[in-house]
């Protein structure tokens, strides 16, 4: 067998090695969790901005800061919702590191936790969420 | 033939971005759907893999910028507290206030999601590697992700395409 035939056998096995091998699932489910925690304090954030003015007055961050762009509570919103990804990921990434789970449980939750930041995000639903203060 | 700063930036983000990010999902959902054992090999899955990547990352950094430009750039200008102002203009006539009650109002929210639901894909796509082709469920829930991350930005696309044909920032 030639040299070439030899290396390339050798590298179809490492190729192959390489697909076969297991990786622990716990950074990615994380990293999925995350994404869910993230898409529900958006939508948590929206519809209580939209409910109590006190709060809208929180999320405005780009005047409460002195940036003065001109975004309004948008800013805090996005700003916080992003925050609390990071933050979820950081720790759940954490605590998941070089670990496997089930997945279903963390698939399910990723979804469930995405459809309650997509409601939320829904003019239909948080206009007409009771209103708490004007 | 002159377009103003802002209308530069409308068509940058609406326009440049938007396209990029319609390729690199075409790109990385192809990418995710084929990497299946019973479909290519292993030398296969290789030669996908980067695509799969390129589509995955290009999606999420187009989506991040994306979002930022329409937040801290555009939207400003569209919201401003003037009369002339897209939104003012929008609000005060009731046959086109719902452009700003439902469309604008939704599109400024949903949108954020295409880039961190999109981001923890190519996270998922970068770690697994090649090995993906065998984690079947997985692969399935990214795929779902992927496309609701999509779904999102083309709710925001198509409502800043529309309310930007009713009242245009200029």
């Amino acid at each position: 067998m030639s040299m070439t035939a030899r290396s390339s056998r050798a590298a179809d096995t490492h190729r192959s090695e390489s697909v076969e091998r297991p990786k622990p699932n716990g950074p990615v489910l994380a990293a999925l969790l995350a994404s869910g925690i993230g898409s529900t304090v958006l939508g948590v954030l929206t519809t209580l901005s939209q409910s109590h003015a006190g709060f809208r007055a929180l999320m405005d961050i780009d005047k409460n800061l002195g940036f003065n762009v001109g975004v309004g509570p948008l800013s805090g919103k996005t700003v916080y919702a992003v925050a609390a990804w990071l933050v979820a990921w950081a720790i759940a990434g954490y605590v998941m590191r070089g670990k496997s789970y089930g997945e279903r449980p963390f698939f399910i939750a990723t979804f469930v936790l995405v459809a309650i930041g997509l409601l939320g995000t829904f003019p239909l639903f948080f206009e007409n969420f009771p209103v708490l203060a004007r | 033939m002159e377009l103003s700063q802002r209308e530069w930036w409308t068509v940058i983000h609406g326009m440049v971005l938007g396209a990029t990010f319609l390729l690199a999902f075409a790109g990385g959902l192809a990418g995710l759907y084929s990497l299946r054992p019973d479909l290519v090999t292993v030398a296969g899955i290789r030669e996908r893999l980067p695509r799969l990547n390129l589509g995955t990352a290009v999606m999420a950094i187009v989506a991040w910028l994306t979002v930022i430009t329409g937040t801290w750039l555009v939207y400003p200008w569209y919201r401003a507290a003037i009369p002339t102002s897209p939104r003012s203009l929008l609000i005060a006539n009731p046959a086109k206030a719902e452009w700003h009650t439902f469309g604008m109002e939704w599109k400024e929210h949903v949108a954020w999601f295409a880039p961190i639901i999109a981001t923890a894909v190519a996270f998922a796509v970068f770690y697994y590697g090649p090995r993906l082709a065998k984690e079947e469920g997985m692969r399935r829930v990214l795929i779902a992700l992927f496309i609701i991350a999509f779904a999102t930005a083309g709710v925001a696309g198509l409502f800043g395409a529309f309310i930007n044909k009713v009242a245009p920032i200029t």
